[in-house]
């Protein structure tokens, strides 16, 4: 057994299973010890060990027989606890799901479950995926396993898969499932120094993940390097006619893409994306990363998203519409919590009021506004429409390049604390990663490299719709070029 | 277009969240801040443009009409923090 | 015909909207795979998604889509090859989601027209605004427990078909004929049973009153969920009288929803607050647009049946019937074939008559649908078939006629066993007309002084003395002969 569980990937670990070096059961185990002893992460909301022990041995005995299901066959992993897993307490880290224990099991978990992969336990989040810092959870907020010397507060994990990332990047799982609405699982992935993977819209299936804004939501995985992601995504994705925006297409080789290079590729940097306010070690990255395409024999050319700017705002009218609409369930009457009240209204007020906390109530209330008589066409149509024109501008641009190259975040992984009274400072967060989800584009953050504080910072890599070859194929010569080793707890 | 302590509340009840009464201003506030800072969005010219409905182009998919669920009624009713027999309870509602 | 209310000032008309909530007949719901069924055991027929669990989604059900497709096509109404689903918030205890799945600006049928038959055989044609699908609701239980009410989500998620007429309806007798015309429809195409107790059919009625001969239109009320013909005839009825009264007191009639209560034959207004009502519709994210083509709806148009308005038009021109009785025969479908089956290679008229007086009649009495008719299509047209062929005189017929519907016998059968048989012998009436002449010299002598009408007491003698058989126009030409000639 290796002595730094961080070392192990799906990849090595699929292997040593394979040659019998380790037992899932071992391997699970130590697993289970490091998830108990990094409790003061915060990364999980509830442990399964007994669970992942049964599973482990499951999957010793198929592969004993010679029935090992492939690559995620006994690896152990953490779920971001906003899937829905059967007999397993599920809660979007929010107080209106108190002990919901679903009686199914969502069409991502499955597939991962069918493939044999071990779930350690359910991972933290922002409430209900609203957040970029992973601290509105109700179970309590996350703390990021990189911390600067000498800091005595907590940085932030990024969000809303914060939970996911503190776990992987700590050691507590090999990889973990996140979701992405706006850059849930990309942002936090940079923060962390870990590869982040937001598939195109439609590949992973909604079935039973608990929906945050349903036009914008995916399911993808945060893994330590690209090929693991490759790994993990072949078995979340696939067709699910359960789910009406299911895309009924078959998942490509992603991981046989990983070993090609980068040579002839196109790669557009959009001027755009560069912000006033941004950090000069963010554009320092992502220049370097830019000469590191070139070195590596790709075509790199400035290209023109005029519609960037208005992306943002866009994401917070149409996010919170769908959410406030989405989260209309959540009412005391056939699940979770609920605060009795002397007539229905009251009882749905005093729930939701009790059992919603204040950045998802926040969310609510701005997109009941939005939708609302006399404001839907002003602020929810606009939106839509405006929403056109940046998928539009992206549809163009993919004429001319494979993919485009941006930074992940506009800063590295803050303080727990900072922009937290000012909301549109926090929502900033997510300026890089939300045009390509408001577009349904598959985008990848492959960490690029450490700020002079010692933080990681990620680059993004977007393509076109469907065109997950070609992401991973320009992120894994991303991650060669960048050569990115660093790990919490041993910066410079 | 500024939201008044009125509006929150009108919203407040849409949404059925209690906001308390000492809430409301800073709330207003709050969603002034945000909805000030989305109307940037007036500036683009979208005289003719589609919106969007659904960033996956394919087909609707259906279901043939056949019964494949139901009969579940204590998976149904397993989570329910009411539940009255094989029924979900609320306060009594009145027409 | 025009429907006035006489108010202190005048002259009152009413303004007539129905919407109609039609459930589909499919097998499943519209978005989940759980039985449609009523008569389950509480929560029986509900999966997950009806349920609104977290996470769930919903997947349409192609039969709902064809169902309402056929119904447009069916209400010669425009078919939207493109139409959208949409969300119209609101919480309420029987509505899981906390929005119903409806379609709003992008229905799947537009305009089309349904034609009233009225009562003195004229029609008048009553416009459709649309026809859109949507989930039903579930169940709330009020009178269980004094502080709680129980929620029964079987019908969450149900096929509906909202049917909405525009304002084009002037009184209740109208729109009586308006919803007995649209459930023949439905139930002709096969799209929805039209069983109001049972609710699969339910009214929205929208009523607004004005001066006789104003054009504008006056604020309306919706009176919610009728559930019967006759109460919408009375809920309009009460309404618009309600809302003359509150123009001619110089006060403004509310928009509000209202609750007709048949018991006390009033309305009243709904407690919930109405007020706090902004669905906020927006297309539903978890759906795509339906889109279709021509082909598909091709395809259905081919599997439609001749509709009510068609046989109707069939009856009067080929068959010859008068509009009144085409109108009948043609208001339910069954009736409609039962008369076609009864009618083959006979009178029509004829079979139209015992069918609406005789047979229409006796089953009343019985209490009986025609679908338990003890007298079936085949026999009845037997029995026109031994009138017309003067086996039997129409007098003798009616006897038969009981028989069967006491026995359910051939009507052949019948006449055979009881020697019914009319007797066309022209001698053996001869004999008989002979006797009751010379039986009755006096009553003779009066008919030959000139008293033509008591030919007709001979008549009847006659027909009697033969136990009806007697072919009654032989007889009374003997008789005319013999006495007269
Ligand atoms: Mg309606
Ligand atoms: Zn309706």
């Amino acid at each position: 057994m290796m002595s730094d569980l961080r070392d192990w990937t799906i990849a090595s670990a699929s292997d040593a299973l394979e040659k019998g070096e380790v037992s899932s059961v071992e391997l699970t185990g130590a697993f289970i010890e490091a998830m108990e002893a990094g409790r003061t992460l915060n990364a999980f909301i509830t442990e399964t060990p007994e669970l992942a022990r049964e599973r482990a041995a499951e999957s010793d005995a198929r592969r004993k027989n010679g029935d090992a299901r492939g690559p995620m066959d006994g690896v152990p992993i953490a779920m971001k606890d906003l899937f829905c897993t059967e007999g397993v307490r599920t809660t979007a880290a929010s107080h209106i799901l108190d002990n919901f224990i679903p009686t199914y099991e969502s069409t991502v978990s499955g597939n991962l479950r069918d493939a044999g992969s071990v779930m350690l336990g359910k991972t933290n989040l922002d409430e209900f995926a609203m957040g970029s810092a992973n601290i509105t959870s109700y179970f309590g907020s996350v703390k990021n396993p990189w911390t600067p010397e000498g800091a005595n507060a907590n940085l932030v994990p990024g969000g809303s898969s914060g939970g996911s990332v503190a776990a992987v990047s700590g050691g507590l799982a090999i990889a973990a499932t996140g979701t992405d609405t706006g850059g849930s699982i990309r942002q936090p992935a940079s923060f962390t120094g870990l590869v982040g993977m937001k598939p195109t819209y439609g590949r992973c299936s909604r079935w039973g993940v608990v929906a945050f804004a349903s036009s914008l939501d995916q399911a993808g995985p945060l893994t330590r390097n690209v090929e693991d992601a490759a790994i993990m995504l072949q078995a979340m994705a696939g067709h699910d006619p359960k789910d009406s925006t299911s895309l009924p297409l078959d998942m490509p080789d992603c991981r046989a893409a990983c070993t090609r290079d980068a040579k002839g590729l196109r790669v557009g940097i959009p001027k755009e994306y560069t912000l006033d306010s941004m950090p000069a070690e963010i554009q320092k990255l992502w220049d370097q990363g830019a000469q590191w395409f070139r070195d590596m024999g790709a075509d790199v050319v400035e290209v023109s998203l005029p519609h960037t700017k208005y992306a943002l705002p866009t994401y917070y009218i149409v996010a919170p519409a769908e959410a406030s609409s989405n989260l209309a369930r959540y009412d005391g009457v056939r699940y979770g919590f609920r605060k009795d009240g002397a007539s229905l209204d009251e009882m749905y007020e005093l729930t939701r009021g009790e059992g919603f906390g204040a950045e998802v109530q926040r969310r609510v209330m701005i997109g009941t506004y939005v939708l609302s008589a006399g404001y839907y066409d002003a602020y929810y149509v606009k939106a839509q429409q405006v929403r056109t024109l940046i998928a539009e501008d992206f549809k163009k641009v993919f004429n001319d390049v494979d993919v485009l190259l941006t930074p992940t975040a506009p800063s590295a992984a803050f303080f727990e604390g900072e922009k937290m009274d000012d909301p549109i400072a926090m929502y900033l967060n997510d300026v890089f990663t939300v045009p390509a989800s408001l577009a349904g584009l598959p985008a990848i953050s492959v960490p690029g490299g450490l700020d002079t504080s010692g933080l990681p910072l990620g680059l993004q890599l977007i393509s076109g719709v469907c065109q997950e070859e070609t992401l991973f194929r320009a992120a894994s010569a991303l991650e060669e070029a960048a050569g990115f080793t660093a790990r919490p707890g041993e910066m410079a | 277009m500024s939201l008044t302590k009125d509006d929150v509340r009108k919203i407040a009840f849409l949404a059925r969240i209690r906001v308390p009464d000492e809430r409301l201003e800073p709330l207003a506030g709050e969603l002034n801040n945000i909805v000030g800072w989305v109307e940037q969005l007036g500036e683009v010219n979208t005289d003719g443009v589609e919106p969007m409905t659904s960033v996956v182009e394919t087909e609707t998919p259906m279901r043939k009409d056949e019964v494949t669920e139901g009969g579940i009624t204590d998976k149904v009713l397993s989570n329910a923090p009411d539940g009255e027999g094989p029924f979900y309870g609320v306060p009594k509602v009145v027409e | 015909m025009t429907y006035l209310i006489q108010g202190e000032t005048g002259d009152w008309e009413v303004v007539i909207g129905l919407e109609v909530h039609a459930q589909a007949i499919t097998n499943a719901k519209l978005f989940s795979g759980a039985p449609a069924t009523f008569g389950a055991g509480p929560n029986e027929n509900v999966s997950l998604i009806d349920a609104a669990m977290p996470g769930m989604l919903p997947v349409i059900n192609e039969m709902a889509i064809e169902q309402a497709v056929r119904t447009g096509l069916g209400l010669r109404a425009a078919i939207n090859k493109y139409s959208v689903f949409e969300r119209k918030n609101y919480f309420y205890a029987d509505l899981p989601q906390g929005y119903q799945i409806s379609q709003y600006l992008h229905p799947i049928v537009g305009e089309g027209v349904v034609t009233l038959d009225l009562s003195d055989g004229s029609t008048r044609d009553v416009g459709i605004e649309r026809l859109h699908l949507e989930q039903d609701a579930g169940k709330s239980i009020h009178d269980q427990d004094p502080k709680r009410s129980m929620i029964d989500l079987n019908r969450a998620g149900v096929v509906l078909m909202e049917i909405v007429s525009k304002p084009d309806i002037r009184s209740p007798e109208e729109a009586g004929a308006y919803l007995k015309k649209l459930r023949a429809i439905l139930r002709y195409l096969g799209t929805c049973d039209g069983n109001m107790e049972e609710g699969s059919m339910r009214a929205d009625v929208n009523v607004s009153v004005r001066p006789k001969g104003a054009d504008e239109l006056r604020t309306r009320v919706e009176v919610k969920n009728v559930n019967s013909v006759r109460f919408v005839m009375q809920a309009i009825e009460v309404e618009a009288e309600r809302q003359v009264e509150v123009w001619e007191d110089g006060d403004e009639v509310v928009q509000e929803t209202r609750l007709f209560d048949p018991n006390k034959g009033e309305t009243r207004a709904m407690r919930t607050k109405e007020f706090a009502h902004d669905y906020r519709y927006f297309p539903d994210p978890d759906l795509l647009p339906v889109r279709f083509d021509d082909d598909f709806i091709e395809r259905i148009k081919a599997t439609l049946p001749e509709l009510p308005d068609d046989k109707k038009d069939r009856f009067i021109n080929d068959m010859g019937l008068s509009a009144y009785d085409a109108g009948v025969l043609v208001a339910d479908r069954e009736t409609a074939a039962y008369f076609e089956d009864a009618a083959k290679g006979r009178d029509a008229k004829t079979v139209a008559n015992w069918l609406t007086t005789n047979l229409f009649g006796a089953l009343k009495k019985l209490d009986k649908g025609i679908g338990e008719s003890p007298v079936s299509a085949i026999h009845l047209g037997e029995l026109v078939g031994l009138i017309e062929d003067e086996t039997i005189s129409t007098k003798i017929a009616k006897d038969v006629f009981e028989e069967m519907l006491k026995t359910s016998k051939a009507p052949g059968d019948i006449v055979e066993e009881k020697g019914l048989k009319q007797i066309t012998d022209t001698g053996a009436i001869e004999a008989i007309v002979d006797q009751v002449i010379a039986d009755n010299p006096e009553q003779a002598d009066e008919v030959r002084g000139g008293n033509d009408k008591a030919i007709g007491w001979f008549v009847g003698q006659v027909m009697k003395a033969s136990q009806g058989k007697a072919n009654p126009g032989q007889v009374n030409g003997l008789l005319r002969a013999k006495l007269l000639g």
